[in-house]
């Protein structure tokens, strides 16, 4: 009973927890990006797991309480936070890209239940993917409204 | 004037706790005993100092002076007095001025210990105490001050300054924002003030570490004049975590309790390492192993605990996910890149000094278990680490962010939790210094027997899933092997002490309370996981749209709508109320109803509305039916729609969660000789006999 033996114990746990790792960020792992970047990547990331962030446009939100489909659209922000910072801050950059007209926009297809802090100029965060239409479907969405608290409502605030 | 009154007293605390430190450091190189009494006094100055500066700042708070921009941003006219206190903790400048208030009043508990024996450790405890607690009140005094105040300056804008602009007015808001309703649950109110006593708790631990460290007094004194400490940080850590995870349940309206997001997992990692460290220690305190390693774990606990703070006070995660951006940020960075490095330099330092003082003989013995467990709590931390830092790393490489959700934490935390629970199972049975497979097999094959056989009974009554079996198997097998330990002790003392079986139980209980109490948590562990097993994998849900006396069925209940009602309420929240009716078969089991609140903040806020989804839910200790109004016709209300979970076993979960508590509470309840008694250190063989485990 000699200590090669115990490396060769805590050898095979730390084996099994770079392999646990590896396997698991590359089965879960999702693509974070920007409405713009999309679309410019287009038809490459159909079918990947994505998670896109945009300004929530409050006139496109759509209801069917029926079969519980929600549709909204999101513009375009950025997802560099020192060029929002340089811009005014959060809020204030979602309120350009809702009013701006020229900005990229993605349809959003969730079903399910409309979560508490969907709104107008809401920052939208939605983890899903699209389909060869240019439509993203989420699994999950998560809500900020910056304008609304200083203090951020914890992120479980968000339907899954 | 209160408030440059509060500040004030802010830059008072903060200079008195420099000197503090500043003093203990020359009183060691001066060798002046009155120095360091010097730096003492100042230590035990600074709790009654930051006290009436938190007095100050809650005087502000329940008198509506909303000029001070920290009281306008969470509280509002309207709230209750009880909630303008405890708006204290609501914000970013107070939670950190609540972070220096405990910090003072730990480090003046300390001070009062009996010196005399650890003379030597004392400065080096007041410095790393102090410098702590400076760290923390120089963030309220440079970055975030709590006592700012709103001003007009003479172009018109309005700004939060600390000292007024030349030519500025007062600027009064006639009411202030309001804390976020959702925030408004008793859980939130007493969770983050649990999560910051536990964070702060581990600071104390770290302290006598480091100041071991220093003077390099390497047996395990630091050990046993800091384990309650350690065990009370743990206890309410988890009762915090706890308390997070009751509050999502109730209030967010998903039907879980934990999303594996990186603010929880930033208090969660602290306390993976503080478990490791309870467990280690034992070893340390048992055969002078793993010495160097449990000043690695009480180093790495004391920087999560600081990172804990940044990551949900800072914003730095907030290029994922948007949450308040504070220039505080660098400032963590730095104090944390600070500690470690001296820490680790300190450790390397009196690295030889820490050689165990005996050698791992037996892969099967306890110490053995325990370095597993050990290893495996690291690597669930590590799996969370990855998981927070790797948007972050990925941008840095590729350029692309990339991020991992839930899947990947459960995933690859798993099969460590269920090599948790088996070791859980084993380690008990086995023997310090030398185990055998023979002798623990002996040990465990009647328990293995019986947790199989309940397992094949499981699989013929109750579920197929693999994932399911394996988890059932395994708490089977922890609750016999912990049962069986109660028992053995209880039956050995009644018999050599002539006392009635429960009377046995409870002075069994009472003589080795870490031992015992241990155990009731590693039995709240397995009523824990069956809740989680419950919920995470027999979850069904269902939705649909329903007219009035319509119904949807799930897992046996039949929910039939009712009625839906709107409410008005004089604080000026909305409420819309269904009413359902639950049936089980034929059998009616009562009325739920699942609401909507609705808050309405000052019209000077653009987003005006907030809603609350708050679900209607029958708990049984077979399952919680979980019951969701999601939306209605506002002109007829003749339909609603519906979203309903049967979450079976789910209410195991909390159960286990309050006996967790328990057991802490067993293991960390003061005895009479309390940690001072230095014969046990030498008088090995009797230690060694498991009496004080």
């Amino acid at each position: 009973m000699r200590r090669s033996k115990f490396f060769i114990g805590i050898g095979l746990i730390v084996a099994a927890v770079v392999y646990l790792i590896a396997s698991s960020t590359a089965q879960a792992k999702e693509y974070f990006m920007t409405v713009d970047e999309l679309q410019a990547q287009g038809a490459a990331m159909v079918g990947k797991n994505l998670r896109i962030s945009g300004a929530v446009i409050g006139d496109t939100i759509q209801y069917d309480p029926a079969t519980l489909t929600l549709t909204f659209e999101v513009a375009q922000v950025s997802g560099d936070n020192a060029e929002i910072e340089a811009l005014g801050g959060l809020a204030v950059v979602l309120h350009q890209a809702v009013i701006d007209p020229t900005r990229a926009r993605m349809k959003i297809i969730y079903i399910g239940v409309t979560p508490d802090l969907l709104r107008n100029e809401a920052q939208a965060i939605v983890t899903g993917y699209i389909d060869a239409d240019g439509v993203f479907h989420a699994d999950e969405l998560l809500l900020k409204c910056p304008t609304k608290y200083e203090e951020a409502v914890p992120e479980q605030s968000a339907s899954k | 004037m209160l408030a440059q009154f509060g500040y004030g007293t802010l830059v008072l605390s903060f200079v008195v706790t420099l000197y503090a430190a500043g003093a203990a450091m020359l009183g060691v190189r001066n060798k002046s005993l009155a120095q360091i009494e010097s730096a003492r006094r100042a230590m035990l100055l600074t709790f009654p100092l930051v006290s009436l500066t938190a007095l100050v700042l809650i005087t502000l708070l329940v008198s509506n002076q909303f000029n001070v921009q920290f009281v306008y941003e969470v509280t509002s006219s309207s709230m209750p007095t009880y909630l303008k206190v405890t708006a204290w903790w609501g914000g970013q400048a107070g939670s950190l001025l609540f972070w220096s208030f405990l910090m003072s009043a730990f480090a003046s508990a300390v001070t009062l210990h009996k010196w005399e024996r650890d003379r030597e450790l004392l400065p080096w405890v007041i410095v790393t105490a102090c410098v702590t607690l400076a760290f923390f009140l120089g963030l309220n005094i440079f970055f975030e001050n709590p006592f700012a105040q709103l001003y007009q300056t003479l172009d018109g804008e309005i700004g939060a300054y600390t000292f007024a602009p030349a030519g500025a007015q007062l600027f009064q808001p006639v009411d202030g924002r309001g804390l976020n309703p959702l925030l408004r649950h008793p859980g939130m109110i007493i969770h983050p003030p649990m999560l910051y006593l536990g964070f702060v708790s581990f600071v104390i631990p770290f302290a006598f570490a480091i100041a071991a460290l220093v003077t390099g007094r390497t047996d395990d004194r630091w050990i046993r004049l800091t384990r309650r400490w350690t065990l009370w940080a743990w206890f309410f850590l988890s009762f915090g975590l706890v308390l997070g995870g009751r509050w999502a349940y109730d209030v967010l309206g998903w039907g879980g309790y934990w999303g594996w997001d990186p603010v929880e997992i930033a208090a969660f990692m602290p306390w993976l390492t503080g478990t490791a460290f309870l467990h280690s220690v034992m070893i340390q305190e048992k055969r002078g192993m793993l010495k160097q390693w449990n000043m690695v774990l009480i180093i790495l606990t004391y920087c999560l605990v600081i990172f804990g703070t940044f990551l949900t006070r800072s914003g730095v995660l907030s290029s994922v996910h948007a949450f308040a951006q504070s220039a505080i940020g660098p400032a963590f960075f730095i104090f944390i890149l600070a500690t470690f490095s001296i820490s680790i330099r300190l450790l390397i330092y009196r690295w030889a000094d820490l050689r165990a003082e005996a050698e791992m003989t037996s892969m099967l013995s306890r110490e053995a278990l325990f370095l597993f467990n050990n290893l495996l709590f690291m690597g669930i931390l590590v799996v969370c680490f990855w998981g927070v830092i790797f948007p972050l790393v990925s941008e840095l490489f590729t350029g692309q962010k990339v991020t991992v959700g839930p899947p990947f934490y459960e995933r690859a935390n798993g099969p460590l939790f269920s090599a948790l629970f088996f070791l859980m199972g084993v380690a008990p049975l086995s023997a310090w210094g030398h185990s055998t497979w023979q002798t623990l097999g002996r040990a465990l094959w009647k328990p293995t027997l019986i947790a199989t056989a309940i397992t094949v009974f499981l699989y013929f009554t109750y579920t197929e899933k693999p994932a399911a079996l394996l988890g059932f198997f395994l708490v089977a097998l922890v609750l016999l092997v912990t049962v069986y330990e109660f028992w053995r002790g209880a039956r050995a003392r009644q018999q050599s002490h002539k006392e009635s079986f429960f009377s046995a139980l409870n002075h069994l209980t009472a003589r080795n309370r870490r031992r015992y109490g241990g155990y009731i948590v590693h039995m709240s562990m397995v009523l824990m996981a069956i809740g989680i097993l419950g919920i995470e994998i027999f979850q069904k849900e269902t939705q649909g749209q329903l007219q009035l006396n319509q119904s949807l069925n799930i897992g046996g209940y039949t929910v039939t709508y009712a009625e839906i009602a709107d409410f008005h309420y004089r604080d000026g929240h909305d409420v819309t109320r269904a009413t359902v009716k639950v049936y089980r078969g034929d059998a009616y089991l009562g009325e739920l109803a699942p609401r909507i609140d609705y808050y309405y903040t000052p019209s000077d806020i653009e987003n005006t509305l907030q809603r609350m989804t708050i679900p209607g839910v029958r708990s049984t200790l077979a399952d919680d039916l979980y019951i969701l109004l999601v939306d209605w016709q506002p002109a007829t209300a003749t339909s609603a729609t519906f979203k309903i979970y049967v979450n079976p076993l789910v209410n195991w979960l909390w159960i286990g969660c309050l006996v967790f508590l328990f057991g802490i509470l067993i293991a960390a309840w003061p005895d009479k000789d309390a940690e001072l008694v230095p014969a046990r250190a030498k008088n090995k063989a009797y230690q060694s006999s498991a009496a004080d485990d």
